[in-house]
């Protein structure tokens, strides 16, 4: 097994090697690393914005730009909450805690070296688990009737909403909606047009791009104009020299760094916890085990590490339930896997021997693209720092011919652009109703297929629904269903909180996950 | 004595609950949610809803309708037990009327100007409108800003990439 697995690498790295991949990937983690650096851009803004750049590519080409441009923006991000405290990303919230003291301090720079360093750890044991584990769990898949997909499913669109931050009821709400949002347009199997309400335009569904730009574009601008106040970047000079940590904070990191790798890892493979609870947990853990838990929060090396390996360890982890089953578990893939379907390629767990060059090229592309990030982000820095102070003045109104454009280039459809405003004062109606759409995105990219998967069930069964429990696989996903469930309204007639706190500062940043 | 004083409260809390209701987030969150939930139940029937072992194309949007209905009347009456004195406000504290007019206004200048005059108009006045939704914009800030997005924008989407969208016309398309 572990032999065919390295051919399979190897056959990837000759993939992602390719001079054009190789190039779209250094753009997709250049640009992703220079706009997820802008404070307020999350890696969801981020990647729906540069989404219609990758129209042109070939599929290979296409995802190993959008990957770089995640992990890009996830790093522009640590950048963002070290040197200015602003969370543009909810798992980097913990990292500010002991990052900008560290900063005030004048350290930031090695803070921000270290990060790099323990950014690329996390991700290669990430894509360790990645390599082994996905052919495993292809394999398992493979066997799966409609039965077994619809209730994957089903926990899959649970977890994803119901373990997100918020109202476990509202996340379910969300992906409901986002459900919805998926059955718009022309029926498959009958030709039926739903909720056009006559407009030609909506037969062939609602764009993904629009969606996204609308929920994480317009509604987020409407959310942060005039409130954005100027960023305070006082601090934040950083050299090149500044960034080599010494030989005692890297003593002192080896411990969290591995740490954070195995949190990072087992919050991927639960359904559902996300990078989010992966660097919450992190954090929770060093503090707990330090000898010194008191000195946490005036800039411990510890406490930025541990959460960033977690962090980018629980991102490549994520990819593993993404790539075989096709299923995403928070609204970053679900925009990957869009992005895939745009290109004409059905997620599932067909993908990895139906296009063996999109998986192990991206597989081998994340080693490349980690590497480049570090060799981008040492020389860069200055010019990341300057980025930092761009007033959100210039900012927005930038965005905003890039939401236009983008949402054009889709379709060549300016129809699309109107449908985009009309989401975007959807969503940030939602937004103030305290909801979180990331989970929209979730539901919507999953809805046609579980539509199509559940009409296949009832079917083979001759509309017994008796099938979801009857078949063992299926049985035990429902049943994991019902735990999640049980779990949530548990927790809620205890009246206890969830172990998750909110730092303070991550609540007006709450809607850029 | 403590009897009177519990029932004291207990109105107080029904007098609370009547008033308060309508001024609670969640109840809003939940009202919207059933009407989005109404509207995919009552109208989905009319796709034809079929049986479980056929499925019409109208059976998935009933059943998610009946379900978000079901959500929307857990949040709203989640809305009774929550914490006075939380921010509870549907608008913002300091609404940014003239700012989201600007934001929104943004994309529909792109389309007006795009389709009858190309990609630079439509760049220049999507930009620069959204620029002025900024309170301490001014409109030569916004004009520059305007220009140098124009300038790179229509290099990157016309000549890189290749929009097939004319640089300009006059009521072209």
């Amino acid at each position: 097994m572990i032999s065919t697995a390295l051919t399979d690498l190897w056959y990837g790295f000759g993939v992602a090697l390719e001079p054009h991949n190789i190039m779209w990937c250094f753009i997709g983690v250049l640009v992703g690393n220079m706009v997820g650096v802008l404070p307020g851009m999350g890696p969801l803004a981020t990647i729906s914005i540069l989404l219609p750049l990758t129209f042109g590519i070939k599929p290979v080409g296409a995802i190993l730009m959008l990957a770089g441009v995640m992990y890009g923006a996830q790093y522009g991000g640590a950048i963002c909450s070290i040197l200015l405290n602003l969370p543009c990303h909810p798992p980097h919230a913990v990292t500010c805690l002991d990052g900008f003291p560290l900063t005030k301090q004048g350290k930031g720079g090695v803070a921000l070296g270290l990060t790099v360093i323990c950014s690329f750890v996390g991700a290669s044991w990430g894509i360790t688990e990645m390599i082994f584990l996905a052919p495993v769990l292809v394999e398992v898949a493979l066997q799966f009737g409609p039965a077994e997909i619809c209730s994957l499913m089903l926990l899959g669109l649970l977890a994803g909403s119901t373990l997100a931050r918020g109202s476990p009821v509202k996340g379910v709400a969300m992906t409901v909606l986002g459900l919805m949002l998926g059955i718009v347009g022309t029926d498959l199997e009958t030709g039926a047009e739903r909720f056009t309400f006559g407009m030609t335009h909506l037969d062939d569904g609602i764009e993904l791009i629009a969606l996204a730009l609308g929920l994480f574009g317009i509604a987020e601008f409407m959310n942060s104009v005039n409130q954005v106040s100027l960023v305070n970047a006082k601090y934040a000079k950083v050299r090149l020299r500044d960034m080599r940590p010494s030989k005692a904070e890297i003593k002192r990191s080896i411990g969290p760094m591995f740490r954070g790798t195995i949190i990072g890892s087992l919050c991927a493979l639960i359904p559902g916890t996300g990078p989010t609870i992966a660097s919450f947990v992190a954090y929770a853990t060093e503090k707990k085990i330090s000898k010194t838990p008191e000195k946490f929060g005036t800039g411990m090396i510890e406490g930025v590490v541990c959460p960033e390996t977690a962090t980018h360890s629980s991102v490549q982890g994520d990819f593993i339930p993404t790539m075989s089953l096709g299923i995403p578990g928070d609204a970053v893939m679900a925009l990957l896997l869009g992005a895939l379907m745009i290109q004409g390629i059905v997620p599932g767990p067909q993908l990895i021997k139906e296009h063996p060059d999109i998986f192990w090229g991206l597989v081998a592309s994340f080693w490349i693209g980690n590497i480049m990030l570090v060799l981008l982000n040492v020389p860069l820095i200055g010019i990341w720092v300057k980025l930092l102070t761009i007033p959100y003045k210039y900012l927005f109104p930038s965005a905003m011919f890039f939401v236009c454009i983008g949402v054009y280039a889709a379709n060549n459809d300016m129809f699309q652009v109107g449908e985009t405003v009309v989401i975007g004062i959807l969503g940030y109606i939602l937004l103030r109703l305290g909801f979180h759409p990331a989970p929209i995105l979730l539901g919507f990219v999953l809805g046609p297929r579980f539509e199509e998967n559940f009409r296949r069930a009832m079917l083979i069964s001759r509309g017994d629904l008796a099938v979801f429990v009857e078949r063992p696989i299926s049985a035990v996903f429902v049943f994991l269903c019902v735990l999640l469930i049980g779990l949530q309204v548990y927790v809620r007639l205890r009246g206890t909180k969830p172990p998750i706190e909110v730092p303070t500062g991550l609540e007006s940043m709450e809607s850029a996950e | 004595m403590e009897e009177n004083l519990r029932t004291h409260q207990h109105r107080a809390r029904i007098h609370a609950l009547g008033h308060g209701l309508l001024r609670k987030r969640d109840f809003y969150a939940g009202a919207l949610m059933i009407l989005f939930g109404l509207v995919m139940a009552l109208k989905g029937p009319g796709y034809r809803t079929g049986t479980l072992m056929h499925m019409g194309p109208g059976f998935l949007p009933t059943a998610l309708g009946v379900i978000l209905v079901g959500l929307g009347i857990a949040i709203a009456a989640s809305a009774t037990t929550a914490a006075e004195g939380e921010d509870e406000g549907i608008l913002p504290e300091h609404p940014e009327w003239w700012g989201w007019a600007c934001i929104l206004a943004s994309p529909l200048a792109f389309i007006l100007f795009g389709t009858f005059g190309g990609l630079i108009p439509a760049t220049f006045m999507c930009v620069f409108v959204a620029a002025m939704g900024d309170r301490t914009a001014t409109l030569k800030g916004s004009a520059v800003l305007s220009s140098i997005i124009t300038f790179f924008g229509v290099g990157l989407f016309h000549y890189v990439l290749q929009v097939p969208m004319p640089i300009l016309t006059w009521r072209g398309m």
